[in-house]
């Protein structure tokens, strides 16, 4: 008896919870798709040059590549 | 005889009502009251009353939400990157092989020096590895086995394990031949489940710990105290991610509840909320501007979800790829997504424009750990078949 009002109780809690948290997430201010997307591809542009992934670093310059070895003419 | 209970039976006035009659021991509010069965009963239909229109108010927020992110859905990211070049050819090799492990590696961590790294397997050894020479400098060994997470500290000084033991320890790092590495653990945070990732903050002072119990958690390193608890998954955390150090404190986590979840550090309290995949989240890693992060999921996909638009922007994915992706990091540009699967290879997204632009082999079990050097020259992974690949 007094079980079920402690479990209904609960539900109550966590439902109220779950309320309360999707206010806050409801009411957070949001920009358009197309400028996040804008602002994404400015960020890479930027940092494109310094990517040694993406473009490519010499040899020399990259501990991790096999440097070639010089050769006595 | 002896072992039936009675019910004491309490005649009296009524808490609610002031009738006399058989009273019942009630709880509202955590305060106990005696209300007859009448008044028992329309508490029961208030409480019911109360708890259908908390989930109607539910349901009603939801599709306000899923209506103000529509809105601002006008275009997708790949058609605003149709003026973006196209990337040229790959080559990627594989070239160091950190061998030295007996069993799954399912953790890695680049130090800041650009150079060192610490790895974590399942037969309980954590090894600290120089990436140029593949010498071993470190080796400890947990009293557990499946070390899930480990991480390097900022200062390079330490470093942070944990797995089934359900801490996360500490381990100073030392070049003193005679000093027990071991000796001077220190065990700072405590769930009621596996470890699942550790990370430390801008400093060695602060760890933030994701779990298997479902929660996150902030610790001070010193004391072992508490700083913050995160609560809100609905099921095992699996990974976490801190936001760049410029764009404050925040960090994002994702889990079995097929969740990815942001968080404000200072407060405990979840910020947004974000849940498109179809499986469990097995990693998740900021983009480099710290606007964006990205997820890699069971459900054998990868996707980019922005937090300033508030929803998923990008999914990485193709018919051929069936098996769960365990671990994505960008490059540092945030131009390349590298994302490690459980079918052994990596594959390179384009993250602009959603193709993939490289696939590389080379392992020989599922792919479980994979992250890009500080300065972004390599990219380590590692593995089931007990190896660590550096590929440049």
């Amino acid at each position: 008896m007094s079980g079920k009002t402690a479990s209904t109780t609960n539900n109550i809690a966590q439902a109220r919870r779950t309320v309360q948290q999707l206010r806050i997430e409801a009411s957070i201010e949001r920009i358009k798709v197309s400028k996040a997307s804008a602002d994404l591809m400015l960020y890479c542009e930027e940092h494109a040059k310094k990517d040694p992934l993406l473009v490519g670093i010499p040899a020399s310059e990259n501990p991790f590549k096999d440097k070639k070895t010089c050769i006595l003419l | 005889m002896c072992d039936q209970t009675f019910l004491a039976v309490v005649f009296g006035p009524c808490d609610k009502c002031s009738k006399e009659k058989p009273l019942r021991a009630v709880y509202i509010k955590s305060e106990q009251l005696s209300y007859c069965s009448l008044c028992v009963e329309m508490v029961w239909l208030h409480e019911n009353e109360t708890l259908a229109s908390l989930k109607n108010e539910a349901e009603t927020l939801k599709g306000k939400l899923e209506e103000e992110r529509a809105k601002l859905h006008d275009v997708e990211l790949h058609q605003v990157a149709e003026r973006v070049e196209a990337l040229g050819q790959f080559v990627m090799k594989t070239r160091r092989t950190l061998k030295g492990h007996g069993n799954k590696v399912l953790c890695m961590d680049w130090c800041k020096d650009k150079r060192r790294i610490v790895s974590s397997s399942q037969d309980g050894k954590v090894i600290v590895w120089d990436s140029f020479t593949t010498n071993k400098e470190h080796a400890v060994t947990m009293p557990c086995t499946w070390v899930m997470a480990c991480a390097y500290a900022p200062s390079g000084c330490a470093i942070a394990c944990g797995g089934l033991d359900n801490k996360c320890s500490v381990y100073p790092l030392t070049f003193d031949k005679n000093e027990n590495m071991a000796a001077k653990k220190k065990s700072v945070a405590m769930h009621t489940n596996y470890l699942s990732a550790c990370s430390f903050t801008n400093s060695d002072m602060q760890i933030l710990t994701a779990s298997g119990d479902g929660t996150c958690a902030l610790w001070d390193v010193e004391s072992g105290q508490l700083l913050q608890s995160f609560h809100g998954h609905g099921a095992d955390v699996l990974c976490l991610d801190l936001a760049p150090s410029e764009t404050g404190n925040t960090f994002v986590s994702g889990g079995c509840d097929k969740k990815a979840m942001v968080w404000d550090m200072r407060s405990g309290q979840c910020i947004q909320s974000f849940e498109t995949h179809d499986s469990d989240i097995n990693s998740v890693r900021y983009y480099p501007s710290g606007d964006a992060f990205a997820s890699g999921s069971d459900d054998a996909t990868c996707r980019l979800y922005d937090l300033r638009a508030d929803r998923e922007v990008a999914i990485y994915s193709k018919e051929s790829i069936i098996f769960g992706a365990s671990s994505v990091d960008f490059s540092l540009s945030g131009r390349l997504l590298f994302a490690g699967y459980n079918d052994y290879t990596i594959n390179v997204w384009d993250v602009l424009k959603g193709s993939r632009v490289s696939i590389l082999f080379g392992h020989e079990n599922r792919v479980s750990t994979l992250r890009v050097s500080p300065d972004g020259t390599a990219f380590c992974s590692g593995s089931w078949d007990h190896t660590l690949r550096v590929s440049a």
